[in-house]
């Protein structure tokens, strides 16, 4: 004989429902409130070192899309001048393959994820908009050294646990 | 004059004057609380799943309705091509025009209505069943398989359900001698609930079912059959069933507040906000199942109606009249431990009797 059997289970269920009526609610309301984003993150922006890249295209080689073109001059000691490093976002997939294929650590992937454009040609990133500024700051995507800087990731867990 | 008085029997004045006023008031009370009900069940709905609801257009999302309101007018009105024309255009009117055409009798106070008909429930009755007609015309109207589908699920279960539901009321008649819903208020020194607190769940559970809410909502369950019988509407035309879906709703909240609750009456607050009190707080406890309780199978549904419900509002109604005839000077209070007893003891014996095959289709 289980008490389920005679609409005391619904009852229970109803108990269950009125308690959440008076939690907390667990959504974050984005534009106002902002949840620190993992310390690894593939944000939506590719970032370039002018001093550690040689010009070795290998990342241009490693890119799917084919969305980073990068043209050398003639080679001075044991690097090239890079004349042009562009790289068409909206072909990026932020799959992070040209991060991880570089020999010189040169490329990372930025932090930031609101990159939303109106045109398409403002997508196309040349070199001078490549490099960190106060808003493009690297991720810790395949750089542990980086990561160890950045804050840690916000747990909604842990939300919940500092409101008690 | 102080507003907690109750009002002069002529209020507001002659035949046509009283006409018109409360054809105005119902329907500005009409539109206004659906439009609260809208933005009411959306933010508590929020709330019981752990999230905030509508909360941008306006101060907490005041506007929602508004704002939705306003997007369905905008929207195109398609007619299919090989649909029923003329029935699909008055579809969504026979669906709302009967919704609203039930407030005529229900008293908002003491006297506060537009018809004080001998035969109030009676009328609330005959009247509401006529929307299910409006839900068919447009599963037929559409053309659609789907609509059809769904709107047959809908006659099947409202016309199963109407019994169970005029018997839980037969209960309330008879132990308020009357039809009339201002004697049904009268008559509830003590409200109905605690007489008749198996009538008050046959009654919650049936008219569930008769306003096609979860657990109820298999005519338009979208999972099954994209959205039943408004499959096919758009722009403003959906907007109505949008309308008459709450407003139904709203009606069964006020018909529970006032069979079972004690309608108007109440201490220290006028009898206005008392009324409103109590259809908001059963309009709570309908959504309350919604978030809870999982929409249950067509077969469940039909069997739940002829098997549960309908043996037990019979002897529901014997009990009752038995006790009627044995004290007819009205009864007293302790007979309430006894209607108590009562219900939880048939609720068990037939929980027994009805099963349901555990999640297999009845042979």
């Amino acid at each position: 004989m289980k008490p389920e059997r005679f609409g005391l289970g619904i009852l229970k269920g109803m108990a269950v429902t009125s308690k959440h009526l008076f939690r907390r609610p667990v959504t974050t309301q984005y534009p106002e409130e902002r949840l620190t984003v993992s310390r690894r993150i593939r944000g939506n922006e590719l970032i370039w070192s002018r001093e550690k890249c040689t010009g070795c295209a290998t990342c241009a080689k490693a890119c799917p899309q084919g969305a980073i073109e990068i043209t050398t001059g003639k080679p001075e000691g044991d690097r090239y001048p890079v004349e042009k490093f562009q790289v068409d976002s909206g072909y990026c997939i932020f799959c992070g393959l040209c991060v991880e294929s570089c020999p010189y650590g040169a490329l990372c992937l930025g932090y930031e994820y609101e990159k939303a454009k109106y045109r398409r040609k403002e997508l196309v990133k040349a070199k001078e908009e490549l490099e960190t500024s106060a808003e493009k700051q690297p991720s810790g995507y395949a750089h542990p050294e980086i990561e160890e800087t950045l804050p840690r990731q916000t747990l909604l867990l842990e939300r919940e646990e500092s409101k008690k | 004059m102080n507003s907690f008085a109750p009002l002069p029997p002529d209020w507001p004045g002659g035949y046509w004057l009283h006409w018109g006023v409360f054809v105005i008031i119902i329907l500005a009370f009409v539109l206004l609380t659906v439009m609260i009900f809208l933005w009411y069940e959306r933010r508590g709905l929020g709330r019981i799943q752990a999230r905030l609801g509508p909360n941008r257009a306006g101060p907490l999302g005041l506007f929602q309705s508004v704002a939705d309101a306003v997007k369905i007018l905008t929207k195109e009105d398609i007619v299919p091509a090989k649909g029923d024309k003329i029935v699909f255009w008055l579809a969504p009117a026979v669906a709302f025009v009967p919704v609203l055409l039930v407030f005529a009798v229900i008293p908002f106070q003491d006297g506060a209505m537009l018809a004080d008909l001998n035969v109030g429930i009676l009328y609330v009755v005959a009247v509401s069943s006529i929307s299910v007609i409006g839900i068919f015309m447009a599963g037929w109207g559409s053309n659609n398989k789907y609509s059809l589908i769904g709107a047959m699920r809908t006659v099947a279960q409202v016309v199963s359900y109407e019994i169970p539901l005029g018997l839980a009321i037969i209960g309330v008649v008879l132990i308020s001698g009357s039809l009339s819903l201002t004697e049904i208020v009268a008559a509830q020194n003590i409200p109905f609930i605690l007489f008749q607190p198996l009538g008050f769940l046959i009654f919650l559970m049936a008219s569930l079912a008769e306003i096609n809410r979860a657990p109820f909502d298999v005519m338009e369950a979208d999972s099954e059959i994209v959205a039943g019988f408004h499959t096919e509407y758009s722009g403003m035309k959906y907007g109505m069933f949008y309308l008459a879906e709450y407003a139904e709703a709203l009606v069964v909240s006020a018909i529970i507040a006032t069979l079972f609750l004690g309608g108007w009456r109440g201490g220290v607050l006028p009898p206005v906000l008392w009324f409103l009190i109590k259809v908001f707080g059963v309009f709570f406890l309908i959504f309350w199942i919604r978030s809870t309780v999982p929409r249950v199978r067509i077969d469940q549904i039909m069997g739940f109606a002829w098997k549960f419900l309908l043996p037990l509002a019979l002897i529901n109604m014997f009990i009752t009249g038995i006790e009627v005839v044995l004290l007819p000077d009205g009864l007293p209070w302790p007979i309430i431990f006894l209607n108590i007893a009562i219900a939880v003891i048939l609720v068990v014996v037939w929980s027994r009797f009805f099963k349901l095959g555990g999640g297999r289709v009845e042979a």
